[in-house]
């Protein structure tokens, strides 16, 4: 056992593992934060992508006592770090995956969501050759990806005040609705 | 688990008398952990001491310009490299070829080289092959389609690794906590040596940094060919560093990876390539005095035509 301290979602956390347990171990069985998913567990997959120090690593493949020291995001810390930062409702990454319908069974979403907003975070006008690549780690056994280069491709739109992509889906509308209020309020930004 | 915080603590940390194979040794180095997690999570490895070298000083991270060369950490990251637009190209692109964007975070260089083999032979935990002390290489005779044409027996693994074979077109060296190693030195046939190990390292050399000078006028480039776009191992891949003198070659450096036991040096077909200009006669030429001695197995003869292209495709984007 070792006595880990890390800063996960801005805050900071003690925590006993064992030597041997990855971050994913620690995040799910010591933190209750299941957003991050075991899928392979062997880095095939990316479902278990989490940020560290702002860069995407495969939490199954990190050795937990590697992040001492070392800022950890999960995507559970997405939208309260939006509201920190002054926004409202959820990250726009998040929103814009929901509105484009970018998921069936979720599995592979949080991972996938953390790429792409460390994209955006390290380049907010990737091409989509740059999206394609860094969406790459991360699989996704439904969707077909379409719509979620397209909600990536959305977010980045929204952000920069450019006019959306039409999506590949959309007969009659230029733009996936945004709905009126999220959780009662009103939608994000 | 042991965080020595010096080379000399890490070293005295590991086991110097093993003698076991390789994945048996009782003491493993830990950098990224992308290749040793995998191995301890598939219990190919069950090591009585991790020494994790994140916190040893004399362990670099950065990529640095150091006279006419390059000095890179052994824990300089592979996402650092591929985003270094000031080493060689071949360097860059097989860091930017490896893995995904998340792994390549954490993956370092000296465990890239020092990364075990993917052979499904291998990494079965079912099996002990000869790569795990045993006394057969499985792949001979079953599927090999993943396997060695180039320099296999005993064993036919192919080495993982996309930095090793732009590193030998480069000549770099291995600097390890000892000695200096020159790369065409570093890595074994299983013919060799032990064919337990892929590398020359004793079981408590620790890699500090790897170093390659670069004259004015070489080009180089990466080409690996991958069974599925998003990220995989090189099914083939060549590495070429070349100096031209007007349209000619003046000095030519051809590896191989994905096809043998090492990163595979080409080094008749380097001769054939010199004072000779770049057309598809030469290209055709290359490929095939580079898989002259290809000796394929069942099911991987494929890798013949595959690699004859990519060598053609190589020579394409340095005219
Ligand atoms: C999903 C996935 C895909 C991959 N795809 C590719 C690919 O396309 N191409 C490729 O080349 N690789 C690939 N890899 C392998 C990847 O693990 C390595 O590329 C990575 O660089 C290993 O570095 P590490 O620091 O994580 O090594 P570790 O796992 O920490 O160590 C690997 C080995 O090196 C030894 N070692 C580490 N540092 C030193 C040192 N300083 N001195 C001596 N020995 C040392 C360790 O003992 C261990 O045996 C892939 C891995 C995964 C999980
Ligand atoms: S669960 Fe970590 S990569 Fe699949
Ligand atoms: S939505 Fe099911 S795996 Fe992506």
């Amino acid at each position: 056992m070792r006595v880990l301290e890390l800063e996960v979602n801005g805050d900071q956390v003690e925590v006993g593992a064992p030597d041997h347990w990855t971050l994913l171990e620690v995040l799910r069985y010591r933190l209750g934060l299941y957003g991050s998913k075991q899928g392979c567990d062997k880095g095939d997959c990316g479902a278990c992508t989490v940020l560290l120090d702002g860069e995407p690593v495969i939490a199954c493949l990190t050795l937990a006592a590697l992040c001492e020291g070392r800022r950890i995001t999960t995507i559970e810390g997405l939208a309260p770090a939006h509201v920190r930062a002054g926004g409202r409702g959820p990250d726009p990454v998040q929103d814009a995956f929901d509105r484009c319908g970018a998921l069936q069974c979720g599995f592979c979403q949080p991972g996938m969501m953390l790429s792409a907003w460390a994209l955006l975070a390290d380049n907010p006008t990737p091409t989509r050759g740059e999206i394609n690549a860094a969406l790459s780690g991360n699989l996704c056994r439904c969707t077909g990806y379409t719509q979620i280069v397209e909600a990536v491709e959305l977010a980045i739109a929204e952000a920069t005040g450019a006019t959306p992509a039409r999506p590949h889906w959309a007969k009659h509308e230029s733009t996936p609705p945004k709905p009126a209020s999220v959780d009662g309020r009103e939608a994000s930004r | 688990m042991l965080l020595p915080a010096t080379l000399e603590e890490a070293v005295t940390a590991l086991d110097k008398e093993s003698t076991e194979p390789a994945n048996e040794q009782k003491t493993r180095i830990l950098a990224g952990g992308q290749d040793l997690l995998p191995e301890l999570k598939d219990h190919l490895a069950e090591p009585e001491t991790v020494v994790n070298v994140k916190g040893v000083a004399e362990l670099g991270t950065d990529v640095r310009r150091s006279g006419d060369g390059f000095e890179i950490g052994a824990l300089a990251t592979i996402a650092a490299l591929a985003r270094n637009a000031d080493v060689p190209a071949v360097l860059s692109e097989a860091a930017a070829s490896i893995a995904s964007p998340q792994v390549r975070t954490l993956a370092t260089v000296a465990g890239n080289l020092c990364q075990r083999p993917r052979c499904w032979y291998y990494r079965s935990e079912h099996t002990v092959c000869l790569k795990k002390g045993g006394d057969e290489c499985f792949a001979y005779a079953g599927l090999n389609k993943y396997n060695a044409i180039l320099g296999g027996g005993p064993s036919y693994i192919v080495h993982p690794s996309d930095l090793a074979p732009a590193l030998v077109a480069l000549d770099a060296e291995v600097v390890t906590d000892r000695r200096t190693i020159a790369i065409g030195d570093f890595f074994t046939l299983p013919s060799e040596s032990d064919p337990t190990r892929e590398n020359v390292l004793g079981p408590d050399e620790i890699i500090r940094e790897v170093a390659f000078t670069v004259a004015p006028g070489w080009r180089s480039v990466y080409v690996k060919f991958k069974e599925r776009e998003s990220f995989d191992f090189a099914l083939s891949a060549v590495a070429l560093a070349l100096r031209l003198d007007g349209d000619e070659i003046a000095e030519a450096r051809l590896v191989l990876g994905g096809v043998a036991p090492t990163p595979w040096r080409c080094r008749s077909t380097e001769e054939l390539l010199r004072g000779r200009k770049i057309d598809d006669a030469l290209a055709h030429e290359a490929g095939e005095d580079a898989l002259g001695g290809a000796e394929p197995l069942e099911f991987n003869g494929y890798k013949i035509p595959l690699t004859k292209a990519l060598i053609a495709k190589a020579l394409r984007k340095l005219s």
